[in-house]
Parts: C-alpha cells; sequence; structure tokens
C-alpha cells in the first residue's frame, strides 16, 4: 500500500507532486491559452463562484479520477486549501485500494473528510432492477447527509460527455426538497451568471467539470501530476474506466499501462465510458430514473 | 520529487492537437435539427458501434419508421412528447476539428433552454424547413443570437426533398432569411441547401443539389473560427472574492478582457481608488524564482495589491485610463424569460459581470415579440419578448456600455433567485449621477447657475437632435435654426456631425462600433452644453435607433428627436456633397441610405418634412415646437421671460 509509482510504473498510486506552478503554463506566452488552461480557468471560475455564493457548501468526493481532479482544482482556486468539506458517501462497497486512497490523502491533501455510510439495500426501492437499486443506497445516503449537515450546495464532479442525461444539466443545478432533478422545469443559465438560490430546505449541485471530458481529466491529471487509483490502469489485459462500487463495477480490455496509453485509447474508442457500470444498462431509463430522485 | 514532463502528449490527443468549436443548432420546432445531428454524428463516423442498427431495430420494435432523431432523444420524456426540452450537447469530429454541438430545442415553451444552449456557442446553425419557410421560432431565435452576441451564423434549408430540390424555393427562402437577418445587423457566412433525411447537402454536395454552389454544412462548420479571449481590449478583471486564507490577501478573479501584469497601475471601480499590482499568486507555489509577472483574458487568477485599499466582490479592476464607468442608471436591450410580465416600477436582482445589485425598472421602450415582426408598442415585456429598459440601481456598480465591451457590458436579471432575463448594455449613466460618485473625480459645478442663464437668454438648455439621411437637409436646417434663435437673444450652438469628425472625432471611421463612439461623443458634448443653458442644434445622420436612445440617455431631460424627413430618392437626388454617386459608384463603402442601413425614427418627438417645407417654414415649425414644449419662452411672454429651472 505505500508502494507509490511514476505513470510508466502503475502500482498504487501516482505521487502527489509539489512542484512548480503549472497553473501558467507558459507564464509569459503570447500563445492562445490551450485547451486544458481553458477548461481549468473555467472551473476555477465555477467553484470561486459556488464558495462566493453559497453559504454550506461540501464537495463530493468518489475518490474517482474526476472528483480527484476537481480536488485538485478546488486546491488552485482557492490557493491550496479546500475551504469546505470534503464529503464521501460510502456504500462500503468499494475496491480496497479506493479506502487506502481516501485514508492517505485526506491527510496529505488537508482535507476536512465526512464519511456518510449509506443505508443497507433492503430500505431501496423494490422496482428498481437490482443494480440500480444497489446504486439507490448511495442517493439515500447523501439525503442523509443532507438532512444532518443542512448543506445548501454540493459540488459533485459529473461530466456532459458521461452519459445522455448529464448532457442536459446546468452548472449550477437546483434540486427539489428530496434532492430531486426536475429536468422540465431548469431555470436558464447563461453568461456564466449562475442561479445561486436554492428554494428554502432544498439545496444547489454545482458541477464545475461538467464541460471536461474523459480525455480531457486524464491528460490534465498527467499534465499536473495528480495521483489516481491504480485500478485505472492495465493489469493482465483489464483495467478499470470508471470506479464504483465492487460487486456492480467491471473492467474493460485495455492494455494500458500509462496514462498516455489510455489517451491513446480514448481517441479510438467508441465504447461509452460507464459501460462497465451495470445500473446504467438495465433498462432504457434506469439512469433517468435515479437521477430524477437524486442520484448524482 | 519533482519531474517536468518535458515531452508532448500523443499527437492524437485532440486536447493538444485540435481546436474545439461549439456550435449551436437553433431553429423553429420540427424544422429538423435533431434529424441533422443524428446524419452529422453517422457522416463523420461518430455513433459508438452497432447503435445504429440498436435503433434501427428497437424502431422498428415500436412499429416506427426509423428517424435520424432518435439518436438523441436520450429520455423518455422526449420521446412521448417527440420534441427537445433541454439543451442538450454532442461531441463529434470533423477531419479539422472537434465540434461540441448544442441541440437547442425549438418549441416556444423551452425559449430559456434555446437561450442556456445559445450562450456558450462560438457559432449557430439556423435550420428551416424549405416548404414551410421562415416562421416565428426562426425569427425569435435570429433575434436571440443577436442579443447573445452569437456574430457567426449559417443558415441550413433543410427538407429540400420534400420541394423537389427546386432551387427557386432554396432562393426564396434564402431571399426572406437573409433580408430578416440583415435587420438584426447578422449576415450569414453561408446559406446550404439540404436533406438531413436523405443526406444531401451534409457531408457531399448531392447531383440533386448541383447547383448549389457554397459549402456542405460540414464545410461550413469548419469554416467557422473559435470565440478567442479578448486580449486586445482595456483590461477588466470583475472581482470574485477576497481570499485571506494565510497572511496573503488576494483579490480573486477572472480576466474577461486585457492583460495585468506585477507593477500595473490599477483601479478599482466602482469606487475608483487606486493601486499597484504586488504579485499574481499560484498554486502550486513556485520552488524557486518569482510567480508569473503577467496574465491575460481567459485566466482565473489571484492578484494582490501594494496597498490595503477597499476592494469587494463585485468591483472591477481595470486601468485609470480606460476604465469601466461608475454606473446608477442604464439603459438596456433585454430578452424576458420570467413568468409574469415586466413592468415599468419591477424590482430585480440585476447581476452585471460578479456584482450584484438591486434595480427598478423606470422605463420600457420597443416591447416587442421578436417572432412577429410588428412592433406592438406594449407597455410592458411579457415572457419570451424583448424590449428596452432604463434601470435604477440601489448602488452604483462597474459596467460597460456593450460596445465597450461585451463582457461586462451585459447584465442578467433575476426574480425571485431565478434569472428571468438578460441583455445588452446600449448606455449607461442616463442621469449622468452615477459619475457624480466617483471617489476620485469631483466635478467642477459651473459658477453661473442654470436660471441666472435662462434669464438671460431667454430659453432653457437643451439638445435639439437633427437626424435624417444623408442630404436630407440637417445641416440647412440647423444653421437656420441657430442663426433664428441667435437673433432673438439666445445662445444657440450647431453641432455638425461633418464637422466634429474633423477634430473631436477624427479617430473614428464608420463601423458600427464607431458610429456609436461618433454619436455618444456627440451627445456627451451637447448634453453638457444643454445643462449649462445652451440650445445644443445636433446635425447627425446617426442612423442607429439604439445610438440615439443611448444620446436621449445621456441628455437626460429636454433631448429631441427631430426626424429631417425627405425620402431617400429626393435625398438621393439633392445629393449636394456628392457623397450618393461616389457610395454608388462603390468609392465609398457603408455609406448610409445606399450601402449602411438608416433605421428611421419610429417616434420622433417632431418630423420635419424638409423635401417638402420651404427652409423658413420649416424653421417655424421648429420654433414654435420649442415653445411648446416650454424650452423657448412664448412669443408673447418673451420680453419676461419667467422660464426657471
Amino acid at each position: 500500500m505505500r508502494e507509490t509509482a511514476r505513470n510508466d510504473q502503475p502500482i498504487l498510486a501516482i505521487d502527489p507532486i509539489e512542484g512548480p506552478g503549472r497553473a501558467h503554463a507558459r507564464p509569459g506566452s503570447e500563445d492562445d491559452m490551450d485547451r486544458l488552461n481553458e477548461l481549468e480557468a473555467q472551473s476555477i471560475f465555477i467553484l470561486r463562484e459556488a464558495f462566493a455564493r453559497l453559504k454550506h457548501l461540501a464537495m463530493l468526493w468518489s475518490l474517482g479520477k474526476d472528483s480527484n481532479v476537481m480536488i485538485w482544482l478546488a486546491r488552485k482556486a482557492f490557493f491550496g486549501r479546500v475551504p469546505f468539506p470534503v464529503l464521501h458517501v460510502d456504500t462500503g462497497k468499494k475496491f480496497p485500494e479506493m479506502y487506502a486512497f481516501r485514508d492517505r490523502y485526506r491527510t496529505e491533501w488537508h482535507l476536512d473528510l465526512i464519511v456518510e455510510p449509506c443505508p443497507p439495500i433492503e430500505d431501496m426501492d423494490p422496482t428498481l432492477p437490482p443494480a440500480a437499486r444497489s446504486a439507490a443506497r448511495k442517493t439515500e445516503g447523501l439525503k442523509l447527509a443532507l438532512a444532518r449537515h443542512g448543506f445548501d450546495g454540493l459540488i459533485a464532479g459529473i461530466r456532459r460527455d458521461e452519459e445522455p442525461t448529464r448532457a442536459k444539466e446546468r452548472v449550477f443545478s437546483p434540486r427539489g426538497l428530496e434532492g430531486s432533478w426536475d429536468v422540465r422545469d431548469q431555470p436558464p443559465e447563461f453568461w456564466d451568471h449562475f442561479n445561486a438560490t436554492p428554494p428554502p430546505g432544498a439545496h444547489m449541485r454545482v458541477h464545475p467539470i461538467l464541460h471536461w471530458t474523459e480525455a480531457d481529466v486524464w491528460a490534465y491529471t498527467r499534465r499536473e501530476n495528480i495521483p489516481i487509483i491504480g485500478l485505472y490502469l492495465s493489469r493482465d489485459g483489464r483495467r478499470y474506466r470508471s470506479l464504483g462500487d465492487a460487486d456492480i463495477t467491471f473492467p474493460v480490455a485495455s492494455q494500458a499501462k500509462t496514462i498516455d496509453d489510455i489517451l491513446i485509447e480514448l481517441d479510438a474508442t467508441k465504447v461509452p465510458e460507464r459501460s462497465g457500470r451495470a445500473m446504467d444498462h438495465e433498462s432504457e431509463d434506469a439512469f433517468e430514473r435515479l437521477r430524477a430522485s437524486g442520484y448524482l | 520529487m519533482y519531474m517536468p514532463i518535458a515531452e508532448p502528449l500523443a499527437e492524437t490527443h485532440a486536447a493538444k492537437a485540435r481546436a474545439l468549436i461549439r456550435i449551436v443548432i437553433v431553429g423553429h420546432v420540427d424544422h429538423g435539427k435533431s434529424t441533422l445531428i443524428g446524419r452529422l454524428l453517422h457522416e463523420t463516423g461518430s455513433l459508438p458501434d452497432g447503435k445504429l442498427e440498436t435503433l434501427r431495430s428497437s424502431s422498428a420494435r415500436r412499429g416506427m419508421r426509423f428517424e435520424w432523431s432518435f439518436l438523441l432523444d436520450a429520455l423518455q420524456t422526449e420521446r412521448d412528447h417527440g420534441i427537445t426540452i433541454d439543451t442538450s450537447q454532442i461531441r463529434f469530429r470533423t477531419t479539422a476539428r472537434d465540434v461540441v454541438l448544442i441541440d437547442a430545442p425549438g418549441h416556444t415553451e423551452f425559449l430559456r433552454n434555446m437561450i442556456t444552449g445559445a450562450s456558450q456557442a462560438d457559432a449557430a446553425l439556423l435550420i428551416i424547413d424549405a416548404v414551410e419557410g421562415v416562421r416565428d421560432q426562426t425569427r425569435r431565435h435570429g433575434y436571440l443570437l443577436h442579443l447573445l452576441g452569437v456574430r457567426q451564423i449559417a443558415v441550413v434549408i433543410n427538407k429540400m426533398d420534400r420541394v423537389g430540390y427546386d432551387e427557386a424555393r432554396f432562393r426564396e427562402v434564402e431571399a426572406d432569411i437573409s433580408s430578416e437577418l440583415a435587420d438584426l445587423g447578422l449576415t450569414a457566412q453561408a446559406v446550404i441547401p439540404i436533406s438531413a433525411r436523405e443526406g444531401d447537402g451534409v457531408a457531399l454536395r448531392t447531383p440533386r443539389i448541383a447547383w448549389h454552389r457554397g459549402p456542405t454544412v460540414l464545410k461550413a462548420l469548419d469554416d467557422f473560427a473559435p470565440a478567442r479571449p479578448m486580449r486586445e481590449l482595456a483590461l477588466r478583471m470583475p472581482v470574485q472574492a477576497i481570499y485571506k486564507f494565510d497572511d496573503r490577501r488576494i483579490v480573486a478573479g477572472r480576466i474577461e478582457a486585457g492583460r495585468i501584469a506585477v507593477g500595473d497601475a490599477i483601479v478599482v471601480m466602482p469606487s475608483g481608488t487606486a493601486a499597484r499590482v504586488r504579485s499574481i499568486e499560484t498554486w502550486p507555489a513556485p520552488v524557486a524564482g518569482p510567480g508569473p509577472q503577467w496574465a491575460s483574458a481567459g485566466e482565473s487568477i489571484g492578484i494582490t495589491l501594494d496597498s490595503e485599499i477597499f476592494i469587494d466582490r463585485g468591483d472591477i479592476v481595470a486601468t485609470a485610463a480606460m476604465r469601466p464607468k461608475a454606473v446608477r442608471r442604464l439603459r438596456a436591450r433585454v430578452f424576458w424569460l420570467g413568468g409574469t410580465p415586466l413592468g415599468v416600477g419591477a424590482s430585480l436582482d440585476v447581476r452585471i459581470g460578479t456584482a450584484g445589485v438591486r434595480g427598478t425598472v423606470v422605463k420600457i421602450e420597443h416591447a416587442i415579440d421578436p417572432g412577429r415582426l410588428s412592433s406592438l408598442g406594449a407597455a410592458d415585456i411579457a415572457r419570451n419578448h424583448v424590449g428596452e429598459i432604463e434601470l435604477a440601481l440601489t448602488r452604483p456598480v462597474a459596467a460597460d456600455p456593450y460596445s465597450v465591451n461585451a463582457r461586462t457590458g451585459r447584465i442578467v436579471l433575476e426574480a425571485d433567485g431565478r434569472i428571468a432575463g438578460g441583455g445588452l448594455v446600449l448606455s449607461v449613466d442616463v442621469a449622468g449621477e452615477g459619475t457624480r460618485k466617483r471617489a476620485t473625480i469631483v466635478p467642477v459645478k459651473s459658477a453661473v447657475p442654470a436660471a441666472e442663464r435662462a434669464r438671460r437668454f431667454g430659453h432653457r438648455g437643451a439638445v435639439v437632435w437633427l437626424t435624417g439621411l444623408p442630404g436630407s437637409g440637417k445641416s440647412t436646417l440647423g444653421r437656420a435654426l441657430e442663426e433664428r434663435l441667435f437673433a432673438r437673444g439666445g445662445m444657440p450652438m450647431l453641432l455638425d456631425g461633418d464637422t466634429l469628425r474633423d477634430g473631436l472625432n477624427a479617430d473614428l471611421g464608420f463601423s458600427a462600433a464607431d458610429r456609436t463612439e461618433n454619436v455618444r461623443r456627440i451627445a456627451e458634448v451637447a448634453a453638457h452644453l444643454a445643462r449649462n443653458g445652451v440650445i445644443a442644434i445636433v446635425a447627425a445622420v446617426s442612423p442607429s435607433a439604439a445610438d440615439r436612445a443611448a444620446a436621449r440617455a445621456i441628455a437626460g431631460s429636454r433631448f429631441y428627436e427631430v426626424f429631417a424627413a425627405a425620402p431617400p430618392d429626393i435625398c438621393e437626388q439633392r445629393d449636394p456633397k456628392g457623397h450618393y454617386r461616389r457610395a454608388r459608384s462603390g468609392a465609398i463603402a457603408g455609406f448610409t441610405g445606399v450601402s449602411a442601413p438608416y433605421e428611421a425614427p419610429a417616434a420622433p418627438d417632431l418630423a420635419v418634412a424638409t423635401h417638402v417645407l420651404e427652409i423658413t417654414a420649416a424653421v417655424d415649425q421648429l420654433e414654435r415646437f420649442l415653445e411648446e414644449v416650454e424650452v423657448l419662452a412664448g412669443g408673447e411672454r418673451q420680453a419676461s421671460p419667467d422660464v426657471s429651472i
């Protein structure tokens, strides 16, 4: 568990690097900002807007590649600190590597970590298909955390390119009292002006990397040397593209042993990122139903 | 240990090698947006393997004919209703670049979603059904593209298969939409005949549209230019927050325009307080040596200053010479999405940059439904309609007119905590109040009270703004009026547009922005004269209704728009300066009345038939008008003027 690796020797995680600033990749350059700089600047803007306009913020930390990028961006936005709690809604069924990662980086990154355990599967809607029912535990865990801590804003690392219903999300997305999402009645959002006034008792979801792609996340992770969980890299011809609960997440065939390999592989693939997430594929609307009731 | 990654990423990775462009597809409901997107995904090889087959068989199972639009119908609710409800974003690649296609709903009810989608776009595809032609929502979307600042547009005329690929029908629709766009100051980069369902004109110019000489849709997408950060403009950094996590006091924000460097002298608006940039802060902090020395538009940064000045969220960091205005009143052209109509007296949250301030609507003009061309002249702006409003703010905020800076010159309106409208700032400082609030500028008041001047001149100060086509007789009328007023003991002063272009406005050309600035400067001078008791007679073509409205706002009260109403053919026939002749021969580009539009006043304070009346009669009419509005004391009371301010 203490082993670390550069991205050419995948074992557990890449060392966190506290090196020369990359906030300005090419200080003094007249070149156009490249795409990663542009994405980063936009995400930092969104995080600062959230921090300025909402009172009780928390950031959801799933331990996956996206939420690690998000934490990294928060540290850039707030000059090294994450000035709000980081919330892990824990199903208790994550991979051991994920728990090891959490325990290490909560300390190294000085995170104010809140772990919220999820209720048992017996309490879930029995009409949902099995994997979706399992995933629904997370939604219920989230509701418990909201009730306990009274957050009015939850920062989540979802992206438009992951899944069609997420493509319809706003950057600041109001949730109903039960955490529900009404896709039919989303307020307008334009010119980087956000709706930041949740109705009493409800909360806003804030999506700072909504405009990123899977390849963007990997390219940025590589450029910034952000640590990752080793499961993302190929071992015995298989790797995880997306990490969820150990029992409902499956690896894909891949030879990608480094992030560069992943980027090359992604460039060629047409297989969706969440193809290894069982709950998305049980019925045509399973994921949408999960989201409408508050799933990320 | 830190090991910088020197080698470039793999050539194939999009983030490095390829440009990204965001394109919104808009148009009337059922004109074929989703079908075109489905077809584009297919033609560019962007569909996941087997997706097409799955959909074809799932359509067959439902007993429906396969439609390309099924590809996009991700949500159950959309399948039920058969229309796109919310903006969806789809990525694909052309040979040249990565494209994010923003699919905006065409249904009126979902205009807020169309706006959400279109506001993120660098360019737009406007789709029109060849059978139906231009419809309400085509116009509405065109108008909103104009308001949202999307300037690159390609028009796609779809369903050519339904009109037998008839070129004459295509030309007809092309002419219709081109003239509608021209009214909004927009020009389509291409107008393309297609059949999204059959594939003509999307990736290939098929024989059935062999008569088409322009690009295919894919080529048109590649011809759009991605938006660029506005580095060339004056510095604007709206402040998001001040962070004091440690001993540093960091001013955080995103640079919207221009650049900023360590050591720069800056001012913070609206207070006008000055300071210098001490550092640009980053995380991770540099291990050795100094941090970045400068940053430019598009970057989210943090700076520290050399003194502990008061600065807060909502302020704008700028340079002293080219600062935004401190604004208490502004005029804006807005779209309204709120549930109840927007009326005079409405109280709203107004957002400009990162500032939020309470504002009251004090005036509404030109409220119309952009889907229908007729102006209704309604008192309120209904849901999904547009109009021009004047807002009074509860405290000064920093802002620009849209013509100066598109980012800091637009507003967002919030009602009950929900975004309900937005638009472009046409002019600021309607009452000239904000400028007087500036901490560092203390305007010097004239030593002579306005009432004293009025007593001596026998009139109040005013702006008489003569607008009309070149050759309509504005200068002649202005000179004659000046003579008449002077003869009766008054203090008139002619500000002739051409004369001022020789000096005050010598740096300006004839682009829309320069024309706006030209009018603004003339208006400022005229307003200053009027405030000091002079009757400023402006003779300027001033072709833009918005510019004239801005001039009225600058002058405040006693601004009179006088229309020299000679019709175009007579003006051209007169052609006193030979300008029309040279414009017709192409020697003058962008000449108003020939190659640039003139927007005649919809409701001038006075219209003078300069093509019919003798000059004396025309001046008589003006003099009577000025008496009626009590700028001039009436003839019988001339001996003892009781005009007071």
